[in-house]
């Protein structure tokens, strides 16, 4: 099997979907020639022509707006927002459309369209250049929200996503496209290749949505993390030699409850790891579902590990990202309460 | 407040006449019908900027067509399209009053604006996509889409197609090319530019045509359409039907003051045409015109239809609080059922008897609708459509947690 990065991994999703299927076609700003400024889509501009593979105006909602009408239409776009901090312009398209057009119409229109974002901070990106919005998708019936964490899964999960009938938000980890990032600055960073999920199959393979993942088995705590963060905490575990479990979510929207609540239900303590924002954050609906579903179980208050509710900082960046020490702090904090 | 000298000042628009004041259309000026000449359909963006500032008048006000732009449309499509106006008015009068006597919650109508939905909607082929706003009932009713059905949209009842989810008038039916309508203004624009590039790209043939009012032109999503439709050299027709006013805010608080809202296409390298709204055959011909060249792969076209809302924005309106009562009878291009009869009539195509056994038959039409639709129900506490019902349709498949919110809500 080919060791490919995250990067190669989803240029390789979508042109096994291209190959397969007439109907599937993406665009966005600098995607065609160029092949995006992360190069998801480089060389498939080439290989299918610049109808199915292009380049967009610098308008997001013009972009969501016009994969609406095509999926509308009966293909299956896949748009690029080329950060997800430009995606508010396309934010009401995406909200107040696609999410509703299938209930509004009762099954008489559908919108089956992928929306590809690379999101989360940990590059220098500043303010504009590092949000993590997922529970502002979350948080509206009718998408589905889905977030990577290796290149295996970026794959499978990708073209599950194109598959889908219904609006996918593909949220993609930058930080960790070119090698599992794990939360310490000032470490290098091992290469996708020396990592067991580089392994990725140069064909055709679907990841359910829906279905988490635990990456580490454990007893003491379950640690729920999706993105950058699934790596983060792993170091934060290894560091600190606590026996926990880990869950990579990989799909927030419907999310894996079953996998979440049995888990906590064995380890009886939880601590949740995002890079987003903490008030009203997706780690808050997480903590209601373990509240509500596994109280009579929880050993301690359950901890949440974010962003804090700032801006996202420049220079500041290493304060704010949730580092592998933040995450330690509040798994010795669960261990010992 | 002391002013300086010279000071800055801040500019507000405001209309020529308020509640009190006589219409003042004094000052408006429009070319004469027939003057103006029929470019060929690969004429270039940039020869067309006159159209922008200019009026396409087929009819004058005496019923007589003239000009390039006269249409050659048999005397049996005019007719259609005077049945199909006469329709549209008789089942937003039978609406708006089953609104005012608590039968649903809200209604819309088209009043004095009929041409534009139905004279296009005739020049269009069957299946042709619209992506209208929320006042072009009249392309439903020129495909020949059931009244009842529409009727029991707008009473949420047990027969309507959108089991009870959306406002009253927000239709949708896919087989009748008409796209589901949203409520939230303009959005509709670049999805139909999206449609239409999808046609192109799958070497389809049909063509999308999308509605806003010149209110909406202001919205983000109108430029994003013009944009995109631009660069892609889409085939779609876009449509703003300029009525003078946007609930309360009359047409120069969306920009009309300063230029026309067709001239936004000067700007896009499309094609601007302007046209009387009211004006049956204008109406028609710029619609031929506009979607040959689209079908001819040339491209998008902006019209701007220049009409007047007769009638109040919605029944949750009040024009005579923001607007002279008599405003829309002074209105200087008169109204298009009037126009359209006395065309006919000049023609010898068509007489007053006809005429009231039209109007006639139209209300009894109505009538009838209204009757088989009020016998399946009309909106009210008890919905009649299950409670478990308002989980579907959100996703292709239910995912747990609506799985659960449903039992919830229904006791499971």
């Amino acid at each position: 099997m080919p060791s490919m990065t995250m990067i190669q991994a989803l240029n390789s999703a979508l042109d096994v979907m291209m190959e397969r299927d007439q109907s599937v076609l993406t665009f966005g700003e600098d995607v065609g020639y160029f092949g995006g400024v992360f190069r998801v889509t480089e060389h498939l501009q080439k290989k299918y022509g610049a109808k199915r593979c292009f380049d967009a105006p610098i308008n997001e909602c013009g972009i969501a707006a016009t994969a609406i009408g095509m999926a509308v239409y009966g293909l299956r776009p896949v748009i690029e927002i080329q950060f997800a901090d430009y995606m508010y312009p396309a934010y009401d398209q995406l909200v107040s459309e696609a999410a509703r057009i299938r209930y509004r119409s009762a099954n008489d229109f559908t919108v089956p369209m992928t929306v590809r974002m690379p999101y989360g901070g940990g590059i220098r990106g500043g303010q504009t250049h590092s949000q993590s919005p997922e529970a502002l998708f979350t948080h509206v019936a009718g998408l589905k929200t889905v977030i990577p964490s290796t290149p295996y899964d970026a794959k499978g999960l990708l073209i599950s996503a194109i598959e889908d009938d219904d609006p996918v938000i593909f949220l993609e980890p930058k930080r960790i496209y070119n090698g599992p990032f794990d939360g310490w600055p000032d470490r290098q960073v091992a290469p996708w290749a020396k990592h067991p999920a580089s392994e990725t199959p140069a064909g055709y393979y679907k990841i359910a949505l829906g279905k988490a993942n635990i990456v580490r088995e454990g007893s003491a705590v379950t640690v729920l993390a999706y993105g950058t963060m699934v790596h983060v905490a792993l170091s934060a575990v290894q560091e600190s030699g606590i026996d926990a479990e880990v869950i990579d979510l990989r799909t927030l929207l419907p999310v894996d409850i079953d996998t979440i609540v049995a888990s906590v239900s064995k380890t009886g303590r939880c601590v949740i790891v995002h890079e987003a924002t903490r008030t009203s954050g997706y780690g808050a609906e997480l903590s209601a579902l373990v509240q509500e579903h596994c109280f009579y179980q929880l050993e301690a208050p359950i901890q949440r590990v974010t962003g804090y509710d700032t801006p996202y900082p420049h220079a500041q960046e290493w304060d704010y990202f949730p580092t592998p020490p933040r995450i330690m702090k509040a798994m010795r904090r669960v261990m010992e309460a | 407040m002391n002013r300086r000298t010279n000071a800055l000042d801040l500019h507000v628009p405001a209309p020529h006449a308020r509640p009190g004041d006589k219409p003042d259309f004094a000052g408006w000026t429009f070319p004469e019908p027939g003057d103006t000449p029929r470019p060929e359909i690969d004429a270039s963006a940039g020869d067309l900027r006159d159209y922008a500032y200019g009026l396409i008048r087929v009819l004058d006000l005496d019923g007589n067509a003239s000009g390039a732009w006269a249409p050659s449309i048999a005397a049996e499509t005019l007719r259609r399209g005077l049945k199909y106006m006469l329709l549209t008015r008789a089942f937003d009068d039978r609406m708006y009053r089953a609104q005012r006597q608590g039968k649903t919650s809200f209604y819309m109508q088209s009043f004095g604006e009929e041409a534009v939905s139905i004279a296009q909607a005739l020049a269009l082929n069957v299946d042709d996509m619209c992506f209208p706003s929320y006042r072009q009932q009249g392309i439903l009713i020129a495909r020949d889409y059931p009244l009842v059905t529409m009727m029991n949209q707008i009473y949420s009842n047990a027969h309507d197609p959108v089991k009870g989810r959306q406002l009253p008038v927000m239709y949708s039916s896919k087989k009748d090319g008409f796209f589901t309508i949203s409520g939230n203004l303009a959005t509709q624009v670049p999805q139909a530019v999206g449609w239409a590039m999808a046609s192109a790209y799958s070497g389809d043939m049909r063509i999308a045509s999308a509605w806003l009012g010149e209110g909406s032109t202001a919205e983000g999503d109108f430029h994003a359409a013009m944009t995109f439709a631009s660069v892609y050299k889409a085939p779609v027709i876009i449509n703003i039907v300029n009525n003078q006013w946007a609930i309360s805010s009359f047409q120069g608080i969306a920009g009309g003051e300063n230029t026309t809202f067709a001239a936004r296409g000067v700007g896009y390298g499309v094609p601007p045409l302007r046209v009387d709204g009211n004006d049956f055959l204008a109406v028609y011909a710029v619609t031929q015109w506009a979607a040959a060249r689209a079908r001819a792969n040339l491209g998008p076209t902006l019209i701007e239809h220049f009409t007047y809302r007769a009638g109040a924005h919605s029944t949750s309106d009040d024009p005579s609080r923001y607007r002279p009562a008599d405003e829309g009878r002074a209105w200087p291009l008169g109204d298009p059922i009037g126009r359209l009869h006395d065309h006919l009539v000049a023609m010898g195509e068509w007489s007053e008897v006809q005429h009231k056994q039209a109007q006639e038959e139209a209300l009894e039409t109505v009538r009838a609708a209204g009757r088989e639709a009020e016998k399946v129900g009309v909106l009210s506490v008890d919905s009649a459509h299950p409670p478990a019902s308002i989980f579907e349709d959100v996703y292709k498949e239910m995912p747990w947690h609506l799985q659960r919110q449903r039992d919830e809500a229904v006791g499971g």
